[in-house]
């Protein structure tokens, strides 16, 4: 089974509303199968995830703004921490939504994991060349969910940590130390 | 038959089943995935798998009794129950769904028939289990006893 690669192509989100405590992670999941669905969203949510379910492709193109022809820019304002979808889906492939979403503007950095019932290794590889975050064998575990949760909890702290170090920073600038100091010795 | 007798027949009864290959691990799964704040979660997604089954197997048996058998389309449908056999842990359906694939590969339309009947076989088989351990589970509960962790060292 594909382990979890740490994020180190992830671009750390630079999303200045973020200075209370993380928010639960938003997880896109896209599959086909009704049981499939209905497990994944159980999945997610024991593992405290906010959860959007949609059942193609299509309609999580539909759901990202990223459905209209003309433009790959997407809804700037739908925060989405994690894209989970099936590989093999009638009409539009998992693999072709993962396409579409590392050619759009607003959601290219959305980690997004593939999820099938075939250990297929040359599938995999497209996948992760593709720019998957991971490819994982169903049935999906919960220990994967989980794993996937704090790798990316860990990149949201990451965030939240590095906006109060910018704001700290972008406050000493204004008063610097020095002059601080020499203000404390009169 | 009292309460804790109910508890010990649910046990056993789902106990073989997992010895009889009927069910595995994954079914375990989701089983721990129900709680006090989703109670019916298994049952729902059982439920679910014996909608999507119903449809499939008589799509099954539709596209095979074509003059001439389209296997683009039987394909898919033996991929669906696989994948949602798997998904609930219902083993020896997984694994006829799974030499069901090999003859559709090989286009052949005789075994595929046999094969349609051993899958059906076996859904039927695991179905009719399954409702009964959910008749058990129900009684416990009617009779406001609570159902039995699952044991998972046999």
């Amino acid at each position: 089974m594909a382990e979890v690669l740490l994020p180190r192509k992830m671009e750390i989100p630079n999303d200045p509303s973020k200075f209370g405590s993380p928010d639960p992670l938003h997880v896109l999941a896209v599959d086909d199968s009704h049981v499939d669905r209905k497990f994944i969203e159980r999945l997610l949510r024991v593992s405290s995830c906010k959860v959007t379910v949609v059942d193609s492709a299509t309609r999580a193109l539909q759901y990202l703004g990223l459905d209209v022809e003309e433009k790959s820019v997407g809804f700037e304002d739908l925060k989405v921490n994690l894209i989970m979808t099936d590989y093999s889906m009638p009409g539009m492939t998992g693999y072709e939504l993962l396409k579409k979403i590392k050619e759009s503007s607003a959601f290219r950095q959305v980690p997004v994991v593939i999820m099938s019932s075939e250990n297929i290794l040359p599938r995999i590889d497209r996948c992760l060349e593709e720019g998957a975050e991971d490819f994982l064998l169903k049935p999906v575990k919960l220990s994967d969910v989980k794993r996937l949760r704090d790798s990316l909890m860990k990149v949201e702290d990451l965030s939240f940590t590095k906006s109060i170090q910018k704001r700290e920073l972008e406050t000493e600038n204004v008063y610097p130390v020095h002059s601080q100091l020499k203000r404390a010795k009169i | 038959m009292d309460l804790v007798q109910m508890q010990k027949s649910l046990q056993d009864y789902t106990k073989s089943l997992f010895l009889e290959g009927i069910l595995d691990s994954q079914f375990l799964q989701l089983q721990q995935l129900q709680d006090e704040s989703n109670p019916d979660f298994v049952s729902q997604v059982v439920t679910l798998f014996f909608q999507d089954s119903d449809r499939i197997l008589n799509d099954l048996s539709l596209s095979l009794d074509q003059q001439v058998v389209d296997f683009k389309k039987v394909d898919p449908h033996v991929h669906q129950l696989k994948g949602s056999s798997s998904s609930i842990g219902a083993q020896r359906v997984k694994n006829a769904c799974v030499v069901f694939r090999s003859f559709c590969e090989q286009q052949n339309v005789e075994a595929c028939h046999r094969c349609l009947q051993q899958v059906k076989q076996e859904y039927y088989l695991v179905k009719n289990r399954l409702e009964t351990l959910f008749k058990l589970e129900q009684q416990i509960v009617a009779s406001g006893g609570m159902i039995p962790p699952v044991e998972l060292g046999f």
